[in-house]
């Protein structure tokens, strides 16, 4: 007995779980290049895939196979002009068995490559910065859908009939269908009139009023409403148009922000970006950059373009007020401020600027973060710290952080996160 | 007859049709087969298949998804297509079609899979001895649930880490030529009784006086090696004397062994296997032809399919990549047949006992009882020799170039084919290494023996390699000796833990 079974919806993923494993296996090659991508891709889209390489040496299941080197005969097709005894050179590189494709250790050395989805690309971005589970959802899953009407369909719900557009459409119907009808119906009762006015035998006047009867039923027969006629109110899901935001990405660029520190910083910013993603439809980023004097500049130039100077805080906060008042007026936009510093700053700047941090600019933002990448070895507060401080003590919508891994990071937002929540 | 309806589109009810023309004209050949379960899968439910190496369910490891990750990157990327079919050696015997087929390429592939390997599995000796196609499914349903439940009491790391020792020693988790116990748990037990009960009725204390030999002293037995014999079968011995393994370990040893052992016979019968198959979708679809149960829009497009699996490259040409086991294995099979039907002089010479014979009975011999190595040795026929132009490159130790062997003439036709059949030796691909010792008494240590075959070594890192996982599953030192053909040790590596 044969049997033949569509197996076509059963499940897909059966690999998905052997997938995970390889995953879980390749951890430590899989963040390299996390961390790779984080450090080439812009902020704004952080969020997507990438390719992993693992290099073949690390991935490679053992056995015992033969090495290059002793005696080997290979057969092979498609001889034209060998004779028995003919020499021939060995082929380049192969050192053992030249004209074999078997034997020798012939293993392909070339290195695997997979792609990260975007999930799992923010998942293990995420796990570096220790995000809660909740929050890693927040984030990440697809923004807020609003369904907006969209036109008329043919297939629906009951519920979403459009009596009015299906009476139209029915109407329409029974006008095309009942028209050649109509015209024909037309011309027999005329022939009928002339018919009746020349006396033409009686029989021929039946037949044309038969064939009326025929028509009018025809007419009468042509169904008031049809199912082709049924049209249903379309509802299509559109991203919920929220609020626009913009983010302000303030770094301190003198000559002691190194590699790491500027990697951190842009975790931190990345973080604050996704963060806004969700929950505002349209986020703009201004960056702006500062050693003595404070520049807006691109994201290349914000975070590897170096520059020397000496350090004013101050001249960057003022930037800021600047660019809102002159771009983003304060009713129009929702405005955030993210600064990352090494806390360097001297004489009257710290003091100054935590005022105009406090008197202005937190006047203007919704949430104002700043993280301070210290040196690793360093002791005690920084005079920026310091006055920092006090401005968080007395204003809600700041928090500062000082950070020297990635993990520490989401402790600033998590104020943030926690009002959005409720 | 009415011609079967033919277009690119299958559906169900066509498939059946097809499905009963071919299995009458099987039939009239007489083909034994087990019962068939056809089943229509998509692409990637065929990644699937793929990475579990054809099997339908298999148990969680890593490697598995690098095999899913590496073909579904191929395939999206468009390097590689994807198989027509996979059949799978079980009772019924399932194959699975690729849903993108279309009804021509699904009749030729319930020919060759439902048909042509169904039969082969069923009738070939190796499958016969080494495989039990009506348990494997059970026994795989089994294995996963094990190995899972082991994950959840010991731990993920430590059954994954298990797993991928086993698999370096995976090859050699084979026997060869012990057969798998043929009695089943219910006979043996009956045999036992059967036993005690002869002994029961023959008993007479008498014997108990009887003086008995002095024992052997304990030194002596001690002293004697074990095991007595060379134990081919790596993964057997660990799993029986492995002095650390706890009894979880050795099951899933066991159950990695039994897979190798499963898979064993399909390694060995590559070229036979598609060869026949090959002949019975070639040989079944022509029938339906003759018999005008199709047309000839039907037949073009089946002899397009058909010559491109079965075309050979020569060794000069682009993507050559060696022999195609299913142009050398098909072309052996129509010659099989052509010798039986219209032998030649030569023919009769070469091929006395076959020439002139029904060929169906000598080609079910053929298939019923030989590998490939022993296929190819027996069957390979001078004129075949000659129609794909075979010749032998020797390459030799300390020989500035390659030598031409052999070519296809007077000379050269028994040495081409006992080289082509040595291709297929399992001593050609995988070295021999065999468990010489094991030092019960002693240290403990496990040595394996490897003799050096024809100055070929062993690739160094990978033994290392798996010297280590060897070593992981021993939990004691491991020595691996290559002996020279005087039997002289001459290479050592060790791995102590």
């Amino acid at each position: 007995m044969n049997y033949l079974i569509d197996r076509r919806l059963n499940g897909r993923n059966k690999s998905a779980v052997n997938r995970e494993r390889f995953m879980r296996r390749y951890k430590e090659h899989i963040r390299r290049s996390v961390k790779g991508m984080i450090a080439e891709r812009s902020i704004t889209d952080m969020a997507k895939g990438g390719d992993v390489k693992v290099p073949a040496k690390d991935i490679s299941e053992p056995g015992f196979r033969y090495g290059l080197g002793g005696d080997w005969e290979s057969v092979h097709p498609g001889n034209k002009e060998f004779v028995r005894g003919d020499k021939i050179p060995r082929p380049e590189g192969g050192g053992g068995s030249g004209g074999g494709s078997e034997g020798g250790a012939g293993e392909s050395v070339d290195d695997f490559v997979f792609t990260l989805s975007r999930d799992e690309f923010l998942n293990i971005f995420f796990e570096d910065l220790e995000l809660p589970n909740l929050m890693r959802t927040a984030i990440a899953e697809a923004e807020d859908k609003k369904l907006v009407r969209a036109g008329y369909v043919k297939d629906g719900t009951p519920a979403n009939l459009s009596v009015g557009r299906t009476m139209k459409t029915a109407l329409a119907r029974r006008i095309a269908l009942g028209g050649p009808l109509r015209d024909e119906l037309e011309q027999i009762r005329e022939a009928l009139e002339a018919a009746a006015r020349a006396s033409q035998p009686q029989a021929r006047i039946a037949a044309l009023e038969s064939q009326i009867l025929d028509l009018e039923g025809r007419l009468a027969r042509l169904p008031f409403l049809d199912d082709v006629d049924l049209r249903y109110r379309h509802r299509v899901a559109v991203p919920r148009p929220a609020a626009r935001a913009v983010m302000f990405c303030l770094m301190d660029v003198s000559a002691s922000m190194d590699e790491r520190k500027k990697d951190l910083a842009k975790r931190f910013f990345t973080l604050l970006y996704l963060f806004l993603t969700r929950k505002y439809e349209r986020v703009e980023l201004v960056f702006i950059r500062h050693t003595d004097e404070a520049q807006e500049v691109d994201e290349d130039t914000f975070f590897y373009d170096t520059q020397s100077g000496g350090t004013v805080v101050y001249s960057a906060l003022e930037l800021m007020q600047q660019v809102c008042e002159a771009r983003y007026p304060k009713s129009e936009w929702n405005i955030y401020g993210a600064q990352a510093s090494d806390g360097d700053a001297f004489g009257a700047d710290p003091a100054k600027s935590a005022r105009f941090l406090r008197e202005r600019l937190l006047r203007l933002t919704r949430y104002f973060a700043y993280i301070e990448c210290p040196d690793e070895n360093q002791s005690g507060n920084s005079s920026l710290w310091v006055e920092y401080e006090e401005v968080g003590s007395s204003d809600l919508n700041f928090a500062m952080r000082k950070v020297l891994q990635p993990q520490e990071i989401y402790p600033v937002f998590r104020d943030l996160f926690r009002k959005e929540k409720v | 007859m009415n011609l079967l309806p033919h277009g690119p589109e299958w559906e169900f009810e066509l498939l059946e049709r097809y499905d009963q023309a071919i299995s009458q004209t099987a039939a009239e050949f007489g083909l034994d087969t087990y019962p068939n379960q056809i089943e229509i899968i998509n692409s990637e439910q065929m990644l699937d298949a793929y990475a579990s190496a054809g099997l339908p369910l298999g148990y969680p490891h890593w490697s598995y998804g690098k095999a899913f990750i590496r073909h579904e990157q191929a395939y999206r990327k468009g390097y590689q297509g994807l198989a027509y079919e996979i059949v799978i050696n079980s009772s019924p015997c399932i194959a699975y079609l690729m849903e993108e087929n279309s009804l021509m390429m699904q009749a030729l592939v319930i020919a060759h899979a439902s048909y042509g390997h169904n039969s082969f599995f069923k009738g070939n000796y190796l499958f016969k001895q080494f495989t039990q196609a009506d348990a494997i499914l059970d026994y795989l349903v089994f294995a996963r649930r094990y190995v899972m439940e082991c994950e959840q009491r010991y731990g993920m790391a430590e059954v994954e880490e298990l797993l991928d020792s086993s698999h370096a020693l995976m090859e050699y988790g084979v026997d060869r030529y012990k057969r798998p116990q043929p009695h089943s748990a219910k006979e043996r037990e009956a045999r036992r009784n059967e036993i005690q009960e002869h002994e029961r009725r023959q008993f007479n204390d008498l014997w108990r006086t009887l003086p008995q030999p002095a024992p052997a002293s304990a030194t002596a037995a001690a002293a004697a090696v074990f095991p007595e014999e060379p134990e081919e079968n790596i993964l057997y011995f660990v799993e029986k004397h492995s002095p650390r393994l706890a009894p979880w370990q050795r099951e899933l040893v066991r159950i990695v062994r039994k897979l190798s052992q499963y898979f064993y016979p399909q390694t060995q019968t590559k070229v036979m296997n598609e060869g026949w198959a090959t002949f019975w979708h070639y040989t079944l679809i022509n029938r339906l032809y003759e018999k005008e149960l199709v047309d000839d829009a039907f037949m073009l497009e089946f002899l397009h399919i058909h010559t491109n699996v079965v075309s050979q490259r020569g060794f000069d040409q682009e993507g050559y990549h060696g022999i195609n086991p299913y142009a050398l294995g098909f072309a052996m099979m129509q010659d099989i047949r052509r010798i039986c039907e219209n032998p030649t002089e030569e023919d009769t010479a070469w091929f006395p006992e076959l020439a002139s014979t029904d060929w169906h009975k000598s080609m079910d011999f053929a298939m019923r009882n030989f590998k490939d190595e022993s296929f190819i040795a027996q069957y390979l026929s001078p004129r075949l020799i000659r129609e794909l132009r075979l010749f032998v490159v020797a390459d030799h130790v300390g020989q500035a170039e390659l030598e031409v062997d052999s070519i296809h003439d007077e000379h050269g036709y028994k040495r081409v084919r006992r080289m082509m059949a040595d291709q297929y030796k399992r001593e050609n691909l995988l070295p021999d290494i065999q468990v010489a010792r094991y030092e019960r008494d002693g240290d403990r240590s496990l040595t394996l023996r490897s003799p050096v075959f024809r100055g070929r070594p062993l690739a160094e890192e990978q033994a290392n390699e798996v010297l280590r996982h060897l070593g992981r599953l021993w939990g004691f030192p491991v020595r691996l000796e290559a002996v020279d053909p005087e039997g002289r040790i001459d290479g050592y590596r060790e791995w102590r833990p």
